[in-house]
């Protein structure tokens, strides 16, 4: 049995109208229908664009907010039914790492009194002194001076106030620490600061961590296990490497392709498949595959009215796609003009004289892509291009 | 003759009752029409000072602009206000990076487009409406004539961006300056808008400086680099030559210390220790020397020069560069530590110390 357990897990918001606010006109299904499972001492990531629930699904592990179906299991309790004194004690075992470090922290406190705080609240350590001996000791592990106790946090780096936010998490001793996008509001350069140290405690503490990150080179680097969310639900799990080696939802497809490489030898030469359109609203999703308004692969058939579900296509590879064998075996192809697009293979961009850009009017052949077609003219490009 | 050229840009901040603070020194650049040139940088190293300072559109009083900016012959420092006015709208055109607070929020789309096109091309009425649609369908917007008629709140984040670009692009600019386009944008949308920008730079010859801190957008992106760090560019070159030899400890750090997608799983990465800090004057020295691998007594000797150590048009502005990655295992001398607030103690318990 894995630590922390998920099974169908849904959060719909209901949202309000009218003058006393009392009307509910629809749900935003925020999360729907998530299973997955955290093993000890892993690290599960969560990857997906802004909206797609992340955040939420964090939340509702912790039940900060109310889980309107499914279970939530930890250590083989059904958090989703517990009692609000249960849970409060159950909390302490399970913390959370937000992504504002300095909006997170009261800034009338100072850090002392930030980490004592969940301490007391937890009845951990029963003088002063013993609290204080172990704020110092987190506050070493995570590579802040003694000092620091009685500073304040806008006396901090962004990358120090992480720290912060990490040391609060840790003097609670808790098994599982739930990361919501823990790097991204800083500077690159700190970046790799803290994902080092995320790294370290959890070899030092046997820590279990689920990431959230939108970052999806941050989220492959520190994960066991990454789950690609899209609109609510997993697209695709797979181990780490796996899913890097050989993504097979489109979406997962999409996303790596986007995700710009440090590197000029790889980003001319790789594959490029542009999304069309953006993001349905989560308050009213597609039918069928949720992804199958910018699915560069949507079949005529079942794509708008069968949802798929997350099946496993071996060795823990789970896929949320009608057509994941005859995508990966290139029997389809894609069906849009407008999916893979191989730039740069030649010379450099700049001194092709236009010679494939067909003009911006030429390529109305991408009408099939559906409702939200019409991604920048690059049409003309790879029209040319593909094969 | 490049179309722009910049040569030594200073700002300095010159608030009253506090000490001047130089956020940008020393840098100079050129663009050539359809070339991409990038600025890359940590928050606060001087990206947005220095592309504001080129469109003027720095506060009046309380700013000290020095150095050269010309722009096809024109001295772009010496032009009187309308001049410039009339410049911004016609050659030179701006894209922000939050386009929810670059577009009037209680104007419809349509309205905001069409009076760039009266104001700058005198298209009037259904010309200009027409006109407006077939921007808006240019850069990808689906819809056009419906979507001018909405309001920027009704527009998604990666379409409101497209809206400011086709803006920008309305009357042909010959040079557009980007500051982080996509930074408020996910990936997939990141990506149509940067294959927008690369179709708009090939297609139309435009001139385009790429302002991003994302070192992966300016690989797929730009043609020439400028790094830049504490209001200095430290390495200047070509992207190829910048990815495969980055000769700035602190370029070489910063590639060293990024996650990649594509790299092996299971190294840790190699951060750069202690974090930026604007009160390091470069009059006393190097401003990286606080957290630099390389540092040697020289560093706190004067300003480093930016100098071409190894091959014509890859300038580095340090005085012990890497000359090949080897050389950062070698132990240097301890970096000197700052008793400034921050730095300090990140400085002495670098995360990435075991
Ligand atoms: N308390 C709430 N009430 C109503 N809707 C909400 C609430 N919290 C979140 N939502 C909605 O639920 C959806 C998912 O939001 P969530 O914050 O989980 O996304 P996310 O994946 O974390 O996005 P981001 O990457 O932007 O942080 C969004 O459409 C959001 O507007
Ligand atoms: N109007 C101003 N008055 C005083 N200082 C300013 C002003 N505008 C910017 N600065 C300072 O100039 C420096 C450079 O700022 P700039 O906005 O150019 O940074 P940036 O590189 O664009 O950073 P970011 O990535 O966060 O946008 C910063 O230290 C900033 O605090
Ligand atoms: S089910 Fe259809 S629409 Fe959904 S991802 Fe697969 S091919 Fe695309
Ligand atoms: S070696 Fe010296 S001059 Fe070069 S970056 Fe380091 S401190 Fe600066
Ligand atoms: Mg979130
Ligand atoms: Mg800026």
């Amino acid at each position: 049995m894995s630590l922390l357990e998920l099974s169908d897990v849904k959060v719909h918001f209901p949202v309000r109208k009218g003058i006393l606010f009392d009307r509910v006109v629809g749900h935003v299904q925020a999360v729907d229908g998530i299973s997955l499972s955290v093993e000890a001492g892993q690290t599960y990531g969560l990857v997906g664009e802004s909206g797609c629930g992340k955040t939420t699904l964090g939340r509702a592990i912790l039940r900060l907010v109310d889980i309107t179906d499914g279970e939530v299991v930890f250590d083989g309790t059904d958090l989703a039914q517990l009692p609000e004194e249960e849970m409060r004690r159950s909390r302490r075992r399970l913390q959370m790492v937000f992504q504002d470090p300095l909006g997170s922290l009261n800034p009338r406190q100072n850090i002392e009194s930030i980490l004592a705080e969940g301490m007391d609240a937890h009845g951990i350590g029963d003088t002063r002194e013993e609290r204080r001996e172990r704020i110092l000791k987190v506050l070493d592990r995570v590579g802040l001076p003694d000092h620091a106790l009685g500073r304040y946090p806008h006396e901090f780096s962004g990358g120090q106030r992480q720290r912060i936010g990490i040391a609060r998490a840790l003097v609670l001793e808790p098994d599982v620490i739930i990361c919501d996008e823990p790097v991204s509001a800083l500077d690159v350069s700190i970046q790799a600061q803290v994902i080092n140290l995320l790294e370290e405690l959890q070899e030092q503490l046997g820590l279990t961590y689920v990431v959230i990150a939108h970052d999806l080179a941050v989220v492959r680097h520190i994960s066991d296990v990454i789950g690609v969310m899209y609109l609510g639900s997993l697209v695709e799990e797979a181990p780490s490497d796996d899913l890097y080696a050989s993504p097979r939802h489109p979406y997962t497809k999409a996303l790596m392709s986007a995700v710009p490489v440090p590197d000029p030898e790889v980003e001319d030469t790789r594959e490029r498949i542009l999304l069309t359109g953006d993001l349905p609203s989560p308050s009213n999703p597609p039918a069928g595959c949720r992804f199958h308004t910018r699915c560069p692969w949507r079949q005529p058939t079942r794509c708008d009215t069968e949802r798929p579900g997350l099946t496993d296509i071996g060795g823990g590879h789970k896929v949320a796609c009608h057509f994941v064998n005859e995508i990966a075996s290139g029997e389809l192809a894609p069906t849009s003009a407008l999916a893979p697009d191989m730039l740069g293979d030649s010379e450099s961009p700049v001194d092709d004289p236009g010679g494939d850009s067909a003009g911006d009017s030429g390529e109305g052949e991408d009408a099939a892509s559906g409702p939200a077609s019409g991604a920048p003219g690059s049409g003309g490009k790879a029209a040319g291009t593909n094969a | 003759m490049s179309l722009l050229s910049v040569d030594e840009l200073a700002v300095t901040f010159t608030a009253k009752g506090r000490k001047d603070f130089q956020a940008v020194s020393g840098v100079s650049f050129s663009v050539d029409q359809g070339e991409v040139i990038g600025l890359v940088g940590e928050s606060g190293c001087g990206k947005s000072v220095t592309s504001l300072a080129l469109m003027g559109l720095l506060p009046s009083k309380g700013v000290r602009v020095g150095g050269r900016a010309e722009f096809d012959g024109t001295d772009l420092f010496g032009l009187r206000k309308s001049q410039l006015r009339d410049m911004r709208g016609t050659q030179l055109a701006m894209i922000f990076q939050d386009p929810l607070s670059s577009l009037n929020p209680v104007v419809p789309i349509g309205v905001q487009v069409t009076e760039i096109l009266s104001r700058h091309r005198g298209l009037r009425g259904e010309k200009a409406r027409k006109e407006a649609a077939h921007l808006l369908e240019r850069v990808g917007i689906p819809d056009p004539t419906r979507r001018l008629k909405e309001y920027p709140h009704q527009l998604s984040g990666g379409m409101r961006q497209r809206a400011l670009i086709a803006m920008a692009v309305a009357c042909a600019p010959r040079l557009l300056i980007a500051d982080e386009p996509t930074t408020a944008l996910d990936v997939t949308i990141q990506a149509q808008i940067l294959e927008l920008l690369r179709e708009l730079v090939d297609q139309e010859g435009t001139a385009l400086l790429m302002i991003t801190h994302d070192l992966g957008v300016v690989a797929g992106l730009c043609d020439r680099v400028n790094v830049l760090y504490a209001g200095k560019a430290v390495e200047v070159a070509e992207r190829r030559e910048l990815f495969a030899s980055p000769m700035h400890p602190y370029a070489h750090g910063l590639l060293g210390s990024i996650p990649r997608l594509d790299s092996p799983r299971g190294q840790p990465l190699n951060p750069i220790r202690g974090s930026i800090n604007d009160q390091i004057a470069w009059a006393d020295g190097c401003a990286f020397a606080p957290r630099c691998d390389h540092y040697v007594m020289e560093c706190l000797t004067g300003t480093p020069q930016l100098t071409e150590p190894a091959a014509a048009g890859h300038g580095v502005r340090c005085v012990n560069p890497v000359r090949d990655s080897s050389d950062l295992d070698v132990p240097h001398l301890e970096a000197p530590v700052m008793d400034t607030t921050g730095s300090e103690a990140t400085t002495r318990h670098p995360g990435g110390e075991a």
